[in-house]
C-alpha cells in the first residue's frame, strides 16, 4: 500500500506543486506563494520517502537534517551582495549530493546485486557522476572567485592549449565511463569508477579557472542547469520520476537564464566557457591621454534637481561600494521634488542574473521603477540626466560601432544618448574587459570621481541642503 | 531484474523539460535571482534518494554517503527557500513602499 499508492501519489502531488511554484514566480505579486508551494512539495516528498518500509534507521537521517538546518539558516542570512556566492555554493552542494547518491548506488549494486547495473542505468550513472562532480568543483571555484578567496585567482587564468587540455580531460572521463558502461560488473570497473569522479572534479576546476567576473552570470546559470540535470540523471538511475521532473525543471530554468545572459552579451555558450575573454585586448594602446570633464557633488546635485527625467544605471561597482542605500536616498530626494527617476537594468549587470534588481529592492526602491534595457533604450534621448553608478562595459558605446572591441555587438544601454551623462567612478582604470570607455570622454559627460557611496552621500546632502553648502 | 521503463522515463523527461521551458520563459527578469535560489532548493529533491539509502539496511559506507547527501540537500532546501522568501519580501510596489514612510 505504501509503496504502490501513497509514495507515488505523494510524488505526483509534489511534482504538481513544483510546477505551480515556478509558475507563480512569473509575477512579484504571486511570487511568495511560489515559495510556500515549494516548501509544501518538499515536505510531502520527504515525508512520503521517510515512511517507506525500507527506511528502518532513523538516527542518521535526523542527524543529516539537523546539520543541514544548522548550516542552511546562516547561509540564508548572507548580505544580498553575497547572494551570487551563496548561489554558487548551493550548486556545489546540489551537484555533490546527486553525485554521492549515484556513487552509493553503484557500489551497492556492484557488490550485492550486479543484475541491477543495466547498460541504460550505468549510462545514467556515469552521466550523473560526471555532471554532479564537475558541478561540485566548478561551483566551488566560482563561489571562491566571487567571494574573492585569497588562493583562488580572481583574474581569468589562461595558458596555451587550455581548451585542448580541458577537452582531453572530459574525453578521458567519458572514455573511462564508456568502458565501465560496457563492463559494469567487473572488478576493474569498480576501480575505474573513482577515476571518472577524479577526472570530473579536475575538469570542473579547470573549466572555471579562465572565467572572469563579468561572465559569472552566465556561468552560474550554466552550473544551475548542470545541478538540475545531475538530479535528473539520478532519477533515471533509480527510476524515480519525481527526480526526473524536478531536475528537468531546474535544468531548463538554468538553461533559459544562461541563454538570456549569453544574448545580453552577444556571445555563445561555447564562447563564454572556452573563449577566455580576459586578455583579448592587452594591446588596448596605453597611448594618448584624452581629456575628461570632472564634476563636484554639488554640480551633480544641481544637475539632478533641475532635471525632469533622470535615469540611473547601476552596475557591479554599486554592489562593491555598498552604495544601494545611498541610491535610495537620492531616489527619495529627487522624487520628492517631482523628478521622474527610473533605473535602467542591463541583464548582465552584477554577478548573477537579476542581481541589481534584488539589491535595489533591498534598498526599498519600488520595482516599477526598475526598467529593462530594451524598454528604456527608446526613451534614452528624452532623459535629461543619465547617472552611471558603477557600471562600465554595459554602457560603452564602442559595443555599437568599434569592430575591434572585444565587446563589439553586445547590446548596451544607450547612456550616451541622454542629454547629460554623469558617471561616478573611482578612477579612470578600465573595466573588466580592459577597454577604455569612450563614454567618459564624451562632451556631454561629467565624471564624479570617488567611492560611489561617498559621492552619492555628498550629492544627497547637497540636494537636501537645497544647494546650500552643508556638510 | 530491474524493470526500468526507459521510454516512459524519457517521455517524462521530455515533457517536464518543455513545461519548464514554457513556465520559466515567463518569469519576470526582475525575479531572476530569487528564481535561481528557488530552483536551487527544488533541485535538492535528490534528498528523497539520500534519505532512502541512509535509512535502509545497507552497508555502513553506503549509508554514510547517503548521510552526507542528506546534509548537503537539506542545506540547499533550507537556505534556498529561506533566502528566496527573504528576497521576495523586499520587492515592493510604490503603494507599499515609496510613499508610506
Amino acid at each position: 500500500m505504501i509503496m504502490n499508492v501513497i509514495v507515488p501519489f505523494a510524488y505526483l502531488v509534489a511534482t504538481v506543486l513544483f510546477i505551480f511554484s515556478l509558475r507563480w514566480m512569473n509575477d512579484p505579486k504571486t511570487a511568495r506563494q511560489a515559495v510556500y508551494a515549494g516548501v509544501l512539495a518538499m515536505a510531502v516528498a520527504v515525508g512520503a520517502t521517510w515512511i517507506k518500509p525500507e527506511v528502518v534507521h532513523h538516527l542518521w537521517i535526523v542527524l543529516g537534517i539537523a546539520a543541514g538546518v544548522l548550516l542552511g539558516i546562516p547561509l540564508s542570512r548572507v548580505p544580498l551582495t553575497a547572494v551570487p556566492q551563496r548561489t554558487a555554493l548551493s550548486h556545489a552542494f546540489g551537484g555533490a549530493a546527486a553525485g554521492l547518491v549515484g556513487v552509493a548506488y553503484y557500489y551497492l549494486w556492484w557488490s550485492t546485486d550486479p543484475g541491477q547495473l543495466t547498460p541504460f542505468r550505468t549510462t545514467a550513472l556515469i552521466t550523473e557522476n560526471i555532471l554532479g562532480f564537475l558541478t561540485f568543483t566548478g561551483s566551488l571555484m566560482a563561489a571562491g572567485k566571487l567571494q574573492e578567496v585569497k588562493w583562488i585567482p580572481q583574474r581569468p587564468v589562461t595558458y596555451k592549449g587550455q581548451n585542448i587540455v580541458n577537452m582531453a580531460l572530459l574525453v578521458a572521463a567519458v572514455a573511462v565511463g564508456v568502458w565501465i558502461i560496457l563492463n559494469p560488473t567487473t572488478a576493474l570497473a569498480a576501480r575505474l569508477f573513482p577515476i571518472v569522479i577524479a577526472l570530473a572534479l579536475l575538469f570542473g576546476i579547470l573549466l572555471i579557472i579562465p572565467i572572469g567576473g563579468a561572465d559569472m552570470p552566465t556561468v552560474i546559470a550554466i552550473l544551475n542547469s548542470y545541478a538540475g540535470l545531475s538530479a535528473c540523471a539520478l532519477g533515471f538511475v533509480v527510476d524515480n520520476k519525481l527526480l526526473v521532473t524536478a531536475g528537468a525543471l531546474d535544468g531548463s530554468s538554468g538553461l533559459i537564464l544562461a541563454v538570456i545572459m549569453c544574448k545580453a552579451m552577444n556571445r555563445s555558450f561555447t564562447n563564454v566557457l572556452f573563449g577566455a575573454f580576459g586578455q583579448v585586448k592587452a594591446a588596448a594602446a596605453a597611448g594618448e591621454q584624452k581629456a575628461v570633464k570632472s564634476a563636484t557633488p554639488q554640480d551633480v546635485a544641481d544637475l539632478l534637481t533641475n532635471a525632469d527625467r533622470v535615469v540611473i544605471i547601476p552596475g557591479y561597482g554599486m554592489a562593491v561600494a555598498q552604495a544601494q542605500h545611498r541610491v535610495h536616498e537620492l531616489y527619495d530626494q529627487l522624487t520628492k521634488r517631482g523628478v521622474d527617476v527610473k533605473f535602467a537594468i542591463h541583464p548582465v549587470a552584477g554577478r548573477m542574473p537579476g542581481h541589481m534588481n534584488v539589491l535595489l529592492a533591498e534598498a526599498d526602491i519600488p520595482y516599477e521603477s526598475l526598467v529593462e534595457m530594451d524598454d528604456i533604450n527608446p526613451d534614452m534621448p528624452q532623459m535629461d540626466v543619465c547617472l552611471v553608478v558603477g557600471a562600465n562595459d554595459v554602457v560603452n558605446p564602442a559595443a555599437r560601432h568599434d569592430k575591434g572591441s572585444p565587446i563589439f555587438g553586445m547590446p548596451i544601454i544607450d547612456a550616451d544618448k541622454a542629454r547629460t551623462i554623469v558617471a561616478i567612478k573611482r578612477s579612470m582604470n578600465p573595466g573588466f574587459a580592459g577597454i577604455d570607455n569612450e563614454l567618459y570622454y564624451d562632451d556631454k559627460t561629467l565624471m564624479a570621481f570617488g567611492d560611489a557611496k561617498q559621492v552619492l552621500g555628498d550629492v544627497v546632502k547637497a540636494i537636501a541642503g537645497e544647494g546650500a553648502t552643508v556638510h | 531484474m530491474p524493470t526500468t521503463d526507459i521510454w516512459s522515463m524519457l517521455f517524462v523527461f521530455m515533457l517536464a523539460t518543455f513545461v519548464g521551458l514554457q513556465v520559466i520563459r515567463n518569469v519576470s527578469r526582475l525575479l531572476h535571482t530569487p528564481l535561481m535560489s528557488l530552483t536551487n532548493a527544488i533541485s535538492a529533491i535528490a534528498v528523497v534518494e539520500s534519505i532512502s539509502i541512509t535509512g535502509a539496511n545497507y552497508p555502513t559506507p553506503i549509508r554514510l554517503l547517503g548521510l552526507i547527501a542528506v546534509f548537503a540537500s537539506i542545506t540547499n532546501i533550507v537556505s534556498g527557500f529561506l533566502i528566496t522568501d527573504r528576497m521576495l519580501k523586499m520587492f515592493k510596489t510604490t503603494r507599499q513602499g515609496g510613499n508610506g514612510r
